[in-house]
């Protein structure tokens, strides 16, 4: 591209700017992005500099209430709680963007082309994501688990093939939509390569949902990992999760709280922090949406 | 040969049965056998009511829809038969200007990105010269070029038509489709569109199909006038010609209508009963005859052909009753 010299040339707002500032004043949104910003900071740092291993048990000094010792105390084998927390909260943000991208992948390019050719291939496309709706979703992932023999990196993969279809749809409404605006039709009529009017023009123009979904996505995948985990089909110890730490807290929570209250505190606090930040990004995105 | 032939052009869209198989298909015949021709640098005003097919008559000619029958030959190439890049070429000489501004440009890029892809499209220019012709098609459109980094929700909607005027030119095109360019435009912009266009045609050469239902604006900026009725051409002649003298009874109806700014002036206004019938199911023989005062039975078995009128032999009628129509 040109750059562009002009003598007075007024900057324009483009949209994504615009929907910057509109995000920049809401304030439960910012939060959330702070709040995320300081626990992925944290999840990455923090097991580094505890001096204790995530897997390091002391039996001697199991289910210790916090001290300045241990900050969030430890679990029923004695392993720093702080670190393990810390640690768990790793694979829960990974899960939640493996499995994000993952559904990301599969869902934008499915709805995008189901949206964009129509027809019959739309039509066969989405009758497959319909069936895919009406079957239970975590018992798919149970079935999936089983046959990926418990690696993490394929349970992440399995969460992700089940998520999409969500996301299919999205996509593939508003590329249909797209699909007959008159600036689509305009570029057709200029000659313009349909992979240029797909991947330059109507991709870009969905990603507004796309972002907001996703952000809304991420969640739902970390809390379906604490569940499997929970249910013990998930991670497998010594390696943990936020689901498994607060399944294994639960054993234990009428004696000795820590073990289920912290893991329980920062799991929650992300799932909020990222609504809060998808409904902002949401108003931001498509100010019609919002009331005011 | 003239610039623009069109050759019996026929549009037909499929539409699904109430069955709930789909079965039962029924078929609108939204442009069913349309032709004209237009000499170079010559406007055709193309007029009817809504849903009488002249917006999918103006897509049709620029392969936006695929034609079910006929030719249009644009200075002597058949473009109902261009294929793939040969088509995607081709495109460059014959443009269109859309109705709604607010929609027919891509709200995420500025104006020099939706001016310059036309031209990196087609490799017009060099990277190095895309910005001086960018400015250049701003000048000629009559927008500012400070605004060159702005995007479209940032202009008015005169400034918007300005900008995809500009995007049409920007491929040198000698044909110009424009689908009532001024109806979504407050009625004060309306003229400067309406003035730049015309300007446009005489510095350029363009010859130029004008699509609208605002007979007062075909009136002012079109040589050749083209009366659509159901998916045909009802009258087809010099506007001029057309505008003293309408023959067919449905082009009478249409020019009394034009509402005339003198509050002392008194016309005997035709009234249509009822609304256009449906293109699934038009009307045997001539399609106007239920509506038409002067129909007779044979009106409602014959279907008149796009006759020189004997009058007035530059103008087309599809009328048969036509001296009929003339006595009363």
């Amino acid at each position: 591209m040109a750059k562009i010299d002009i003598q007075n040339a007024e900057e324009g707002t483009s949209l994504w700017k615009d929907a910057w500032l509109r995000l920049k004043k809401n304030k439960a949104a910012v939060t959330g992005a702070i709040i995320l910003c300081i626990m992925v900071l944290g999840v990455i740092i923090v097991p580094e500099i505890t001096g204790y291993s995530y897997e390091e048990q002391d039996l001697f000094r199991s289910l210790e209430p916090p001290s300045s010792d241990y900050l969030f105390g430890t679990d029923s084998l004695g392993r720093d709680l702080l670190t393990r927390v810390m640690y768990g909260g790793r694979i829960s943000f990974l899960v939640g963007i493996v499995a994000t991208a993952v559904s990301l992948i599969i869902g934008v390019s499915w709805g995008t082309i189901a949206g964009y050719f129509g027809g019959r291939i739309d039509a066969t496309m989405m009758r497959i994501v319909d069936i895919m709706y009406g079957m239970p979703v975590i018992i798919l992932v149970i079935l999936l688990t089983v046959i990926f023999e418990r690696n993490i990196f394929l349970l992440f993969f399995a969460l992700g093939a089940v998520e999409w279809l969500t996301m299919a749809r999205i996509v593939r409404g508003q590329v249909a939509s797209l699909r007959k605006q008159d600036f689509v039709e305009a570029l057709e009529s200029m000659g313009v390569r349909k992979r240029t009017i797909l991947l330059k023009h109507i991709v870009p123009n969905t990603l507004g949902p796309i972002i907001v979904y996703t952000t809304l996505l991420i969640p739902n995948v970390i809390l379906a990992e604490a569940f499997l985990s929970f249910l013990g089909l998930g991670v497998q110890p010594p390696e943990t999760s936020w689901g498994l730490l607060i399944s294994e807290g639960v054993r234990d929570m009428r004696a000795y709280p820590w073990p289920l209250l912290f893991p329980g505190v920062f799991l929650a606090l992300t799932l909020f922090s990222l609504n809060f930040l998808g409904d902002g990004l949401r108003d931001a995105l498509d100010p019609k949406s919002s009331k005011d | 040969m003239s610039f623009l032939v069109v050759e019996n052009l026929k549009k037909h869209f499929q539409v699904k049965g109430t069955d709930l198989f789909g079965r039962d298909k029924q078929v609108v015949k939204a442009v069913d056998g349309v032709s004209f021709r237009l000499e170079r640098g010559k406007v055709l005003g193309l007029v009817g009511e809504s849903g009488c097919g002249k917006s999918t008559l103006g897509r049709t000619m620029l392969r936006l829809l695929e034609p079910t029958e006929g030719r249009v030959l644009i200075d002597g190439t058949d473009v109902t038969t261009l294929k793939g890049e040969k088509l995607r070429t081709q495109r460059r000489t014959f443009q269109m200007i859309f109705q709604d501004p607010y929609a027919s440009l891509d709200p995420r890029m500025t104006v020099f990105d939706t001016l310059a892809e036309p031209l990196f499209e087609h490799k017009l220019v060099e990277s190095s010269q895309a910005l001086n012709r960018v400015k250049e098609l701003m000048d000629v459109v009559g927008l500012a070029s400070r605004h060159i980094r702005k995007y479209p929700h940032e202009f008015s909607g005169g400034q918007r038509q300005r900008i995809a005027i500009a995007r049409a030119l920007a491929l040198e095109p000698e044909l110009i489709v424009a689908d009532e360019p001024v109806s979504a435009l407050d009625v004060s912009i309306q003229s400067q569109i309406l003035n730049l266009l015309s300007d446009l045609r005489e510095q350029l050469g363009l010859t130029m199909v004008f699509i609208s239902h605002d007979l007062g604006v075909v009136k002012h900026v079109s040589d050749d006038l083209a009366v659509m009725y159901l998916g045909k051409i009802a009258e087809y002649g010099p506007t001029q010609e057309v505008f003293q003298a309408p023959g067919h009874p449905y082009t009478q109806a249409l020019l009394s209508a034009i509402p005339v700014p003198d509050p002392d002036y008194k016309v005997e206004q035709i009234e249509l009963d009822g609304d256009p019938p449906s293109p699934i199911n038009p009307p045997s023989g001539c399609r106007f005859h239920p509506r038409c005062r002067y129909a007779n039975a044979d009106c409602a078995k014959l279907e008149p052909s796009l006759d020189i009128d004997s009058q007035r032999p530059a103008v087309r009628v599809a009328c048969s009753r036509l001296d009929a129509v003339r006595q009363k």
